[in-house]
């Protein structure tokens, strides 16, 4: 790769992962993936419920371990028992349901929960729980209980709770697919600085497609495959093959392909509101 | 079937330090055979209000007249109400319990005291309303499906109750696009082919925009606005201000107004502002 | 109606009582109680109360919140009551049929109730002086010893704090497959005995499987974060003997003093 000649955080080659049943033939959730993923990268992973997302997203840190093929976390094999827990520490995981995650009763307690299974020297814990907090914007909450506070401000303190742990990935698996669009900001915000300003990378599994607008990477999956991958643009702009898939497209990118079908002139990659704006009035300038 | 609702209050432990007014003062009237969206931040009533509407909750004050009865009054049988009015609550799936798909459907029906011939009949017909394949499905664990089946056992299971009125809280939450549609289409079918009474509530501007006649706003336990999509989506500033937003389209449309083009604003779905568009573009060009 | 229920529960004030140590507090309960249990005649119930009162003026805690605790517990100590009354032997002074007063009941069935209403607001003020998590890290330290024959107080504590933390979480749950159950026109309230036991299946199953998911997605949640047992784990908070403990347990000395010298002289 030419922006990042390091190695890889996490290299997954030809992951193959079958899910035993006792009834039933075994099946196979994911089929000889590969994906590299760089540091400090945002990746976004679509694809409709029961693609694989969540599958790969748990071989990141060695939740599930592959039938075939190998996953790499920082150079570290996640077959390797012995190097479970520095995986784990590496690759950091947010879930779907802000409820079933937090584990402690008050706000700073669970945010410390990870540092404290690391064994880190308790006065360090507290610098390191006022730091995550203040990450996500969630300092005023510190004693509180978690069970009164909404969906987005749960998962912002399950992020709390991670970045504690200083990883150098999460992995959010459909972080916002239970919140309302105000909670789903405030998470897609803290992801977003978490990426930009902490140079943390991300790996953002979602069905929600304004969130893959501003990430480096988007990889689209279908059963059990990665089957496109590209800049939001590259992969926006397949439209029709996107539809097929049952996935969603921007309204926008949706909008310029029904127009160019018109033979109307505008680029496939449009994305957000302002550049079909910027695009319709150049055009409109022209004639 | 119409609902009438006149001067409803609801207060939560009235008199205790956690007094909260949840609904202040509602009037509103729905027609029969009417789509009414229901939107409005977490928090704004909408699900107190909606309980309000088969008797799960009693009000503090004021009244709720259903099909011309008033359902407040002390004595009124609330399996009659619960008859009429069906709710499917958020993520309805999680209220599944039976061995089978059918007999969980049946669980409704039977609370009416239907005999069996009525109630087998009914199982099949909902579920031929929510596409689910009797014969394939009925004998079947509901716990086996995937999420979006097991979401449309459980609207089966009210819609077997024969409900004149349905109303539906998120019933798209957390599925992904293609089990979105699905549900959404199907809700439209129903309203136009047995002319029920809707009312969804939905945080998606996009879908809402797409599928009702009429919308209502709630903000802050009080009904801020209520008319058309077209009327409402024209209050771009007012929604922002309350925390919701107008679809994509529309926020296209205005933008492209603010920059001098000269577009309708009460568009909200692709297609009809790829009609606007091509006869703006086009009109100039013949000009 | 769940709601009313204040045993059990935390009511933060941050005062002295509150900053203690919470085996301070663990242990000064158990004294209190084996204190109470000592007592003999209403004398003692005197020192009992300054006690209690002294424990609740510290605490900050409005006494009324402290005896609305009681409440739900009312029927248990009215038959505690009303046993005594009616089922100890001696001096009639009512007679109605086959029941029988006696002086001697009225004096047990008061002495028995109120034994009772003192242990239950010595034993919440333990609940309501402590968060959840500092009571389970107080007794896991105080179990640590037992590890040795084998008593896993490290998974204990953990299981305590877990189940306190979704108490919440269950109850809002059960209220929503209820009314969700109800929308279907299932009946929670009317017909016998049998018929409401059997109209709490789609209720309770649904609550179970939502139990067993919740617990999976959790234990998936606590191994990401490196959860592995109490194994070289550390705590944010170590618990730390204050002066304001030792004082508190002199305190509980002297009680314990008292309440033996007033038994035996």
């Amino acid at each position: 790769m030419e922006m990042n000649q390091q190695k890889p955080i996490i290299e997954v080659k030809g992951l193959t992962f079958e899910y035993r049943s006792h009834d039933e033939a075994d099946l196979i959730a994911l089929k000889e993936v590969t994906l590299n993923v760089s540091k400090g990268e945002h990746l976004v992973v679509i694809g409709h419920n029961g693609s694989g997302k969540s599958t790969l997203a748990k071989h990141l840190n060695a939740l599930l371990l592959p039938t075939a093929g190998t996953v790499l976390v920082a150079g570290m094999d996640t077959k390797k028992q012995e190097l479970l827990w520095e995986i784990r520490q590496t690759a950091g995981m947010v879930f779907q349901n802000p409820d079933n995650q937090i584990v402690a009763t008050i706000v700073e307690e669970d945010v410390a929960f990870g540092p404290e299974n690391l064994g880190i020297d308790p006065a360090e814990i507290g610098i390191r729980v006022t730091n995550a907090l203040h990450r996500v914007d969630m300092s005023d909450y510190r004693h509180k209980a978690p069970h009164l506070l909404s969906g987005g401000q749960k998962q912002r303190i399950a992020i709390a709770g991670v970045i504690a742990m200083k990883p150098a990935c999460i992995i959010f698996d459909e972080p916002t697919a239970m919140l309302d669009p105000s909670g789903r900001r405030e998470v897609v915000n803290a992801i977003r600085n978490l990426n930009r300003e902490e140079g943390i990378t991300v790996i953002h599994i979602t069905h929600f497609m304004e969130e893959a607008v501003e990430a480096h990477r988007v990889v689209v999956m279908e059963d059990g495959q990665l089957v496109m991958q590209g800049t939001p643009r590259e992969v926006f702009a397949r439209v029709d093959e996107l539809k097929a898939l049952g996935l969603d497209v921007p309204q926008m990118t949706d909008l310029a392909a029904e127009l160019r079908s018109e033979g109307i002139d505008l680029p496939e990659d449009v994305l957000t509101v302002e550049e079909m704006v910027n695009h319709l009035c150049q055009l409109k300038s022209k004639n | 079937m119409s609902i009438k609702i006149q001067e409803l209050t609801h207060t939560y432990n009235p008199g205790s330090p956690f007094e909260t007014h949840a609904l202040k003062n509602i009037n509103l009237t729905i027609e029969p055979g009417e789509f009414i969206g229901l939107i409005g931040h977490t928090g704004s009533g909408k699900s107190t209000l909606i309980q309000h509407l088969n008797g799960l909750l009693k009000p503090t004050s004021g009244s709720i007249w259903i099909d011309g009865t008033d359902i407040t009054k002390p004595g009124i049988k609330l399996k009659d109400i619960r008859k009429k009015v069906g709710l499917v609550f958020q993520y309805p799936e999680y209220q599944l319990f039976e061995e089978t798909v059918a007999k969980d459907i049946a669980f409704g029906p039977a609370n009416l005291n239907l005999d069996e011939q009525e109630i087998q009949k009914r199982v099949k017909e909902a579920m031929e309303m929510v596409k689910l394949p009797y014969e394939g499905l009925k004998d079947r664990s509901p716990f086996d499906l995937s999420g979006g089946q097991r979401r449309r056992v459980a609207i089966a299971g009210v819609l077997a109750m024969k409900p004149d009125i349905l109303i539906l809280d998120e019933p798209t939450a957390s599925l992904d696009p293609r089990g979105r549609d699905e549900i959404l289409d199907q809700i439209k079918t129903l309203h136009r082919q047995q002319q029920l009474t809707v009312i969804l509530v939905s945080h998606s501007m996009e879908d809402i925009g797409r599928l009702v006649d009429r919308i209502i706003v709630m903000h802050q336990g009080t009904v801020a606005l209520t008319g058309s999509p077209r009327t409402i989506f024209q209050q771009a500033e007012m929604l922002e201000e309350i925390g919701l937003g107008v679809p994509q389209i529309t926020h296209l449309m205005k933008s492209m107004n603010q920059r001098g083009c000269a577009l309708p604003e009460d568009v909200f779905t692709v297609e009809e502002a790829k009609e606007v568009i091509l006869s703006y573009l086009r009109g100039s060009q013949h000009a | 109606m769940l709601k009313d229920i204040t045993i059990g529960q935390h009511y933060p004030t941050g005062s002295l009582i509150h900053r203690l140590d919470p085996r301070t507090k663990i242990i000064g309960t158990f004294v209190f109680m084996a204190g109470l249990f000592m007592i003999r005649d209403f004398k003692a119930y005197l020192v009992v109360m300054a006690l209690l009162l002294m424990v609740i003026t510290g605490s900050k805690v409005p006494l009324r919140y402290v005896l609305k605790g009681l409440r739900p517990l009312m029927v248990l100590i009215m038959v505690t009551f009303f046993i005594n009354l009616f089922m100890t032997r001696g001096t009639v002074f009512f007679q109605l049929g086959p029941v029988n007063m006696t002086w001697e009941g009225l004096r047990q069935g008061v002495f028995m109730a109120l034994r009772l209403i003192f242990l239950i607001m010595g034993t919440s003020m333990l609940t309501l002086t402590t968060s959840p998590i500092t009571l389970t890290d107080g007794i896991e330290h105080l179990l640590n010893p037992l590890k040795r024959v084998g008593v896993p107080a490290h998974e204990l504590a953990m299981m305590m704090t877990i189940a306190l933390r979704f108490i919440p979480t269950l109850l809002e749950e059960t209220d929503k497959i209820m009314k969700a159950q109800m929308a279907r026109g299932a009946d929670f309230e009317s017909g016998n005995l049998i018929h409401r036991a059997q109209s709490l299946v789609p209720l309770l199953v649904p609550l179970f499987i939502s139990s067993f998911r919740r617990a999976d997605d959790l234990a998936m949640a606590m191994e990401a974060r490196c959860y592995r047992g109490g194994e070289n784990r550390t705590r944010m908070k170590a618990l730390k003997w204050q002066q304001a403990d030792a004082a508190g347990l002199v305190l509980m000395s002297a009680f314990m003093g008292i309440m033996l010298w007033l038994r035996w002289y």
